[in-house]
């Protein structure tokens, strides 16, 4: 979970977020039959549009709600779902659910982190990748499961993980 | 429907999914057209298999035939061969490890014949994105059959006697909680599916929604009939795409037919279904904790009572059943509470699902007979421990159960007997642990996740959680002394005592449990000097270690 103290409320970041953005967002709001009980909803949605939670995303979803920032940044900072730091290309999740722990998930995150030089939820100096552990996503039999962004490795063995990266990185170098 | 020879039915589970059975279907598809047998033969997604270990499964019906492991180049034989020559693919069968042999029909693997699938009846047996395919299975009928020549009370009347409690840990019976909801008095009454599927290492809510989400549209809306409520939402974490997908063409489906909306089959009943989305948050789990986030706040736990049966959502009365609990309902009405309470055990009935995963040969999800025992889980169905090694400790209840050693393996299991030995049913989870796991590792793996998912609102949660770790952490550190081991008990049973929620009130059961079992694990990480610290280094074998002995 997003611990208190990841975002500052009280320095304005400057980021680059565009307008258009906003309006998509004013526009999914302002289409909602009913707000009552629908932050979780909209939030859902600006994570959608703008791939992660910052600041002032917050507080421009509370003014339009009419509900203090805080209990917008209450509800982003319960859920592990939602994000205040952007993200890099992809996303690599390491399932750490039991299953794949026995099998020894804690030595692949561990070895992700050395590779990657980052620890959970960071971001690479390259922003190609962001690591995560994730709790079960629910592909036990194929036990120790990572994804990246939406594909899933299973039965990844330490020695797995160069080729596994490697993919991404050449990826991004014939782009 | 064209009538069609052969249905090839393709595994269309999470599981599967990740190793490429999409492909499978696409690669089956384009050779059938190739051949031009694509008029004869049908391509079916389906839901759950539940045989994971072995994925992707390609089962040939009416021929009974299981495909395991197929590969996409695999398509080209099953078309070839199978398909047009009739002959069977050697390769692709399972081997049965123990006696070697080839098992060619579904019926006879040893995975399936001490199963009984009525949660997961149509799992793995019908397209999840056909309505048709779940009426032809008999779907619906039961709401028809309530709505048409049943009244509410007469429902409530055979959920109870049926005996069936909730699936989805805390074993209340299902039947008293409706009659508990119907009492009250209000116009405006909620019925809730809990999908937020959170234990890690359980995921028979995810297969059930992915495999059959009819069954629970159908469900609901007859406990919604049953209680009086007009209205249903079914919340579901938002890390399940394609069980959200399921549901969402599902609802369409149901809605187009009438089946969902008012005036359902023409009778004076309307019922509709929502969806609300989760954030990733183990405690959403707890009702009262859902019910907050529903109405999107943060998901933390009321005191009760009031109940939710009495004041839940937007503070009307809700009832709040979890997936696995509302897919068992259909059956008991088409086929009676007799039936259904003629399976499993005294206090019990019916059947679990359980997840079997960690170190067994078959992981998968396994439907059986309360009152079955966890040797023929592990050992029958299971198929004995990964790599021939030895067994140690079987976890069930996820987070908030315990470990049970070898010596319980032949209890027979139910909500009640399960408690006895110190563990608990939960919602399923089923890790199976062989020698090379270390007890106090496995303890500090789910204080970790409980210390991190408590949600802070009651201080022994958020404050003993976190110190139990603490202490866990210093014992596997090497750095422990005995004094920190008394201190990790009592801390347990303070937590135990004096937590907000059933959460936190488990969370200490995984300590608790390894302390009664694995005393010597815990001892040693203090007294041996060179103790092989870490996870998977560590033997029991080794006598003088597992003893606590100092070398």
């Amino acid at each position: 979970m997003t611990k208190p103290g990841t975002i500052s409320v009280t320095k304005p970041i400057s980021e680059d977020l565009p307008r258009e953005k906003f309006d998509e967002l004013e526009k999914f709001i302002d289409g909602m039959e009913t707000t009552k009980g629908a932050l979780i909803e909209i939030l859902h949605k600006a994570q959608d549009i703008f791939g992660y939670l910052p600041r002032d995303v917050q507080l421009y979803v509370a003014r339009k709600l009419g509900i203090p920032g805080a209990e917008v940044f209450g509800v982003v900072s319960f859920y592990s779902y939602f994000t205040t730091k952007p993200r890099g290309k992809h996303t690599i999740s390491v399932c750490m659910g039991t299953a794949c722990f026995v099998r020894g998930a804690d030595k692949i995150i561990e070895k992700l982190k050395e590779k990657l030089k980052i620890e959970s939820n960071e971001i690479t100096e390259d922003g190609l990748f962001t690591l995560k552990d994730v709790r079960c996503i629910g592909a036990c039999g194929l036990a120790p499961v990572l994804m990246v962004d939406d594909k899933v490795y299973g039965r990844v063995k330490e020695e797995d993980l160069d080729q596994i990266l490697d993919a991404y990185r050449n990826q991004e170098g014939k782009q | 429907m064209t009538r069609k020879r052969t249905n090839i039915m393709v595994c269309g589970g999470t599981g599967c999914l990740a190793s490429e059975s999409e492909k499978v279907m696409r690669n089956l598809n384009l050779i059938l057209k190739a051949r031009g047998y694509d008029e004869e033969v049908e391509v079916i997604q389906t839901g759950c298999f539940g045989f994971c270990e072995q994925g992707p499964i390609v089962k040939i019906e009416p021929d009974d035939v299981l495909y395991v492991r197929v590969s996409p180049k695999d398509a080209k034989d099953i078309v070839d061969e199978h398909i047009i020559k009739g002959r069977k693919i050697e390769r692709l069968l399972y081997t049965e490890p123990k006696k070697k042999q080839k098992v060619g029909k579904h019926e006879e693997m040893p995975f399936y014949k001490k199963q009984l699938r009525i949660a997961l009846r149509n799992c793995g047996f019908i397209n999840p994105e056909d309505i048709y395919e779940y009426i032809a299975v008999g779907g619906y009928e039961a709401l028809g059959k309530t709505l048409t020549s049943m009244s509410p009370d007469e429902v409530i009347d055979i959920v109870k006697k049926s005996g069936l409690r909730g699936r989805g840990g805390g074993g209340f019976p299902t039947g008293v909680k409706w009659e508990l909801a119907r009492k009250q008095e209000s116009d405006v009454k909620f019925i809730i599916c809990n999908a937020d599927e959170g234990d890690p290492g359980a995921f028979m809510d995810r297969s059930i929604l992915e495999g059959d989400p009819h069954s629970i549209l159908e469900a609901m809306a007859i406990g919604g009939y049953a209680i009086g409520a007009d209205k249903g939402i079914i919340y579901i974490r938002a890390e399940y795409p394609l069980a959200i997908s399921r549901l969402t063409t599902a609802l369409k489906q149901a809605r187009e037919l009438g089946l969902l909306g008012k005036n359902i089959l023409g009778t004076s009943f309307s019922f509709d279904i929502d969806l609300k989305y989760g954030a990733g948050a183990f405690v959403c789990g707890e009702e009262t904790a859902l019910i907050n986030s529903c109405e999107g706040k943060r998901g933390e736990p009321n005191y009760k009572p009031p109940y939710p049966v009495e004041e839940g959502y937007w503070g009307h009365p809700t009832c709040v059943n979890n997936v696995e609990t509302f897919a068992n309902i259909p059956p008991i009405i088409n086929k009676g509470a007799d039936w259904f309470a003629s399976i499993g055990t005294e206090k019990s009935k019916g059947t679990k699902v359980f997840a079997l995963a960690g170190k067994v040969n078959n992981v998968g999800l396994v439907e059986v007979p309360m009152g079955i025992t966890l040797r023929e889980i592990i050992y029958d169905i299971g198929g004995g421990i990964q790599g021939g090694r030895k067994f140690k400790a079987v976890q069930t209840g996820g987070p908030s159960g315990g470990v049970i050693p070898e010596k319980y393996l032949d209890t027979p299991i139910d909500y009640d007997s399960l408690l006895e030995i110190g563990s608990m049913m939960g919602s399923g989870g089923m890790i199976v642990m062989d020698e090379t796991n270390n007890m106090v590792e496995i303890a500090k793996f789910y204080l970790e996740f409980t210390q991190d998912e408590a949600c802070g609102k009651c201080a022994p949660g958020r404050i003993g959680t976190r110190r139990m770790y603490e202490l866990l952490n210093k014992i596997t550190g090497g750095k422990g002394t005995m004094a920190d081991l008394d201190a990790l008990k009592q801390l347990a049973y303070m937590v135990k005592d004096s937590a907000l929620c059933g959460l936190c009130q488990t969370a200490p059961n995984p300590i608790v449990s390894t302390m009664k079992h694995f005393w010597d694990e815990y001892v040693s990480f203090i007294k041996d000097v060179d103790h092989p610290r870490g996870e998977g280094r560590y033997v029991a074998k080794n006598k003088d270690v597992a003893r606590g002995k100092s070398k």
